[in-house]
């Protein structure tokens, strides 16, 4: 890997990932509040049904699914994004953490992150054990 | 009861959850599953679901301040996120095979684990000065802000304290908390770190552990949208009030209020898991 710039200081990389961590709740939180809202204005008035477990459908349970749903502007679609993109955010963290202990040319940890990326991959890939 | 009247109501129980949750330091999305079950009736794996969604919310909020500030260790804190995500995958697999009625009963015991924990926290000490072979090797002894400047201290038992780690993940997956209780314990028992080091890497870890079980509950349609959005605005929204207000308030009082919600809650859950009316 060709050196580009100085290594980062674990102070300058706990910064960033800070406002990484920071910035992917937001948007998350934004989302969240406008599916939410449109969920809300259309169906408030129905009754809420928790009782009984049925699971989500289908649409609901897989990445693909819940694109589908945002473009067709339904709300629990929308919701189901933002929950997506929050359980993204420490993955793009765990991420950012290979990048940056490459950086360091700490090879211990560039291993040590890249397991605990691949077990979080195969979690969100729908993993069954 | 509508939704209308349903998100209001889940919404400002989860605000109140996690704005006692900040100023006590107790996890307060572990109070979500009994309140969702307990009093609305919901099935408790839409409870889990919900809950731990809010468990990624709080804990990468807060993660991000800390970070900041210098307190996380975050070598230690990545090295044992390998014990904790496979745990929680291993969690959430089980969680699939136990019975509901279980699935409280546990969830009963580990909430009176914590409700002692939040009473009587465990008390800060000094960090161990005894340098260990296995964490020298994998670079984990660091420094942390104090009053009179950075102050060195050196962690020890790494194996112990990944064991312990496997299993906080496990509870994580199969119950949908942050087991922040029992991660605490593992660094700053087992592996001697400085409490606060303890406390900020702990909450640094719980929002990846829980992305790995977030994963499976979600691909298993767990996660209820309707349910987790109230929960999980409302959780972030009081955690956050909750943060700022920390420095002024006085704690003990609501420690020792808040341990003894958490505890009838739990005697309340395990009874209800015990009796099959869960």
């Amino acid at each position: 890997m060709p050196r580009t710039g100085s290594a980062w200081t674990d102070e300058q990389a706990e910064q960033i990932i800070g406002n990484l961590l920071r910035i992917g709740v937001s948007i998350a939180a934004v989302v969240v509040s406008l599916g939410g809202l449109i969920y809300l204005f259309r169906h408030g008035a129905a009754l809420p049904q928790y009782q009984v477990f049925r699971g989500e459908p289908a649409d609901l349970r897989t990445v693909s699914g819940i694109v589908t749903d945002v473009l067709s502007f339904r709300a629990r679609g929308l919701i189901q994004l933002g929950l997506l993109l929050l359980i993204a955010t420490p993955v793009a963290r765990v991420a950012f953490s290979v990048f940056a202990f490459a950086r360091q040319r700490d090879r211990t940890y560039v291993v040590v992150t890249l397991i605990v990326l691949s077990i979080l991959i195969f979690s969100l890939a729908g993993g069954r054990l | 009861m509508s939704i209308w009247e349903f998100t209001l109501f889940v919404g400002a129980g989860s605000a109140l959850a996690g704005f006692l949750g900040a100023l006590t330091g107790l996890d307060g999305g572990v109070v979500i599953t009994p309140l969702l079950t307990l009093a609305l009736g919901v099935d408790i794996r839409y409870a889990i679901g919900a809950s731990l969604v809010s468990v990624i919310a709080t804990s990468s909020g807060a993660a991000a301040a800390y970070v900041k500030e210098g307190f996380s260790n975050i070598r230690v804190g990545m090295f044992l996120e390998i014990a904790t995500t496979a745990g929680a995958l291993a969690g959430a697999a089980l969680a699939t095979r136990v019975s509901t009625a279980a699935l409280a009963t546990i969830f009963g015991i580990v909430l009176l684990y914590s409700a002692y924990l939040s009473a009587w926290p465990p008390r800060p000490r000094p960090g161990d000065d005894r340098p260990d072979r296995l964490a020298t090797l994998l670079k984990m002894n660091g420094t942390y802000p104090t009053a009179t400047g950075l102050a060195t201290y050196h962690v020890r038992a790494v194996p112990a304290g990944f064991i312990l780690m496997f299993v906080a993940g496990t509870l994580s997956g199969l119950l949908g908390i942050g087991s922040g209780a029992v991660k605490v314990i593992a660094m700053d028992r087992a592996m001697r770190m400085p409490f606060k080091v303890s406390t900020t890497t702990s909450n640094f870890m719980i929002g990846v552990t829980a992305a790995a079980s977030a994963g499976v509950y979600l691909g298993r349609g767990y996660i209820d949208p309707g349910l987790a959005m109230p929960v999980m605005l409302g959780v972030f929204a009081g955690s956050w009030l909750g943060a700022r207000v920390l420095v002024t308030a006085k704690t003990q009082v609501l420690r020792w209020v808040f341990g003894g919600v958490v505890a009838v809650l739990a005697m309340e859950m395990i009874y209800h898991g015990l009796t099959g009316r869960l």
